[in-house]
């Protein structure tokens, strides 16, 4: 790992792959270092938000060097099933990306454990990650103007969720009825990092 | 509410905690102004304040209450860092700033709107927390906890017109840049632009060049982020940054000086200085 400056209240930590993210973003996340108000994890980094009032930049790293992420980190998290009707809109255009039928782009999608990896487009969207298995699916070459709450989707390697209606460019697969965002919830997003997903076809 | 003027938000210290779900911090843009603000009045430091931006807020008492202007001075007729009693029936008018941007208006007891996600912060860029305030609107009172205040006025510096100079610390990008560019973001007066807003300010200057031309995969970041876009103008974060960004920073406006950042006007010059 390498630790790059980010002024006084961060630090960022960068690693070799996505797997090594999950694992010291699951290790840092269930013991904060003392005055670290957050750790944000995304495809190559781990950033660490701290209040300089409480601790320092140098504190931080030193306990970052601590810590000892094992695979098991990787994949210890909370199991979440989301019940999904496979009606989108992408669904004929997916299989003919990985040259099947729709019906096995579901099985496909439905058969893989994902893990939310990070966050970062909208509040409460997560960057679902395959445990096995490659999915390639380049965006839509025209994104949506309007892409409804709920949508499941597909691109590049990942898995999404969409929280609330917004203009999007992923391939859509269907939708669910399960709010992966909620206000009144605590926490509100249902797919935080580190969080394991199995996709339920109940079309 | 009588009017908002150009821009009047709800804002406490913010939703800490929830970057990880995608849910950034916001809070007040000028966090040292807002805890002077309530801590004259013996408020809790999380009470929530009204951000006004650029004067020209008018509010009127349903009822008697403390209040305390703290961050940019207005022209009117209202004391400045000094509690005073706005009694009921009577209004309270802000002019334009003297100098600096953003004046708070902190209340004995706090704006006691719904919080939401633990906090009474708008955050403009993901829209949680309370609307944006409209004329008519009618903002609730809470009680106050602690004893009041016994500070008649205190001195504080107001936010300067014309030039400022904050220090700059390195980012974690700072190697995807030219030498060029790091001469350029010390040895500039950058131009404060008018598209600024509680996301950002975009500064205008030369360009900073890079020596990486690939694509950066988004990372996490703080408030005080120097990123540079493809134009090579720099864009410094505020409040309500985005959790995660694709551009590189360049580096990052030390954590005390970017409250001052925080009451640039468009028009300003602002200096890097590294430490």
């Amino acid at each position: 790992m390498r630790l790059l400056p980010s002024g006084d209240a961060g630090l960022l930590v960068e690693l070799d792959d996505l797997d090594a993210v999950l694992a010291l973003h699951r290790t840092l996340a269930a013991e904060p270092p003392a005055g670290v108000l957050d750790v944000v994890p995304a495809s190559r980094t781990v950033l660490l938000v701290l209040d300089p009032a409480l601790t320092t930049v140098g504190a931080v790293a030193t306990a970052v060097g601590r810590t000892r992420p094992t695979a098991a980190d990787r994949t210890g998290g909370e199991l979440v099933e989301l019940p999904v009707v496979y009606d989108g809109e992408d669904l004929a255009d997916v299989g003919e990306l990985l040259g099947c039928s729709p019906a096995e782009v579901v099985a496909r999608h439905t058969g893989t454990e994902w893990t939310v990896a990070f966050g970062g487009f909208a509040p409460g969207f997560g960057y679902l990650t395959a445990a096995e298995g490659t999915w390639d699916v380049p965006r839509r070459a025209s994104p949506r103007t309007r892409v409804p709450a709920g949508a499941v989707a597909l691109a590049g390697e990942f898995s999404g969720v969409y929280p609330r209606e917004s203009p999007g460019g992923w391939q859509l697969l269907g939708h669910t009825d399960t709010a992966v965002f909620d206000l009144h919830r605590e926490p509100a997003a249902l797919l935080r990092p580190g969080v394991r997903i199995r996709f339920v076809d109940v079309s | 509410m009588l009017t908002p003027g150009p821009l009047t938000t709800v804002q406490d210290r913010g939703r800490p905690g929830r970057a990880a779900e995608g849910i950034g911090r916001s809070g007040v843009c000028d966090r040292g102004s807002a805890a002077l603000g309530n801590r004259l009045l013996g408020n809790d430091p999380d009470a929530a304040v009204l951000e006004v931006t650029a004067g020209g807020l008018a509010v009127r008492a349903e009822a008697g209450l403390w209040l305390v202007l703290t961050g940019a001075r207005c022209a009117g007729p209202a004391p400045h860092a000094a509690p005073f009693w706005l009694a009921a029936g009577e209004e309270l008018r802000l002019g334009p700033p003297v100098s600096g941007l953003r004046t708070y208006v902190a209340v004995r007891g706090g704006i006691a709107v719904d919080p939401v996600l633990g906090s009474r912060s708008t955050d403009l860029l993901s829209g949680l927390g309370p609307p944006v305030l409209t004329a008519r609107d009618v903002l609730p009172v809470g009680t106050a906890a602690g004893d009041p205040g016994t500070v008649d006025v205190v001195g504080v510096l107001d936010p300067p017109s014309g030039g400022v100079t904050v220090t700059v610390l390195p980012g974690p990008r700072a190697d995807w840049f030219t030498d060029e560019a790091h001469t350029a973001l010390t040895g500039t007066g950058w131009t404060v632009t008018g598209d600024g807003n509680r996301v950002g300010l975009r500064l205008s200057g030369p360009e900073l060049t890079r020596v990486r031309t690939g694509e950066l995969p988004s990372e996490g970041m703080v408030r005080g982020a120097l990123q540079v876009p493809p134009s090579g103008q720099p864009v410094l974060f505020l409040a309500d940054h985005p959790v995660t960004g694709g551009y590189p920073v360049i580096g990052y406006v030390a954590e005390p000086d970017v409250d001052r950042c925080g009451q640039l006007a468009p028009g300003q010059t602002l200096r890097f200085r590294r430490r």
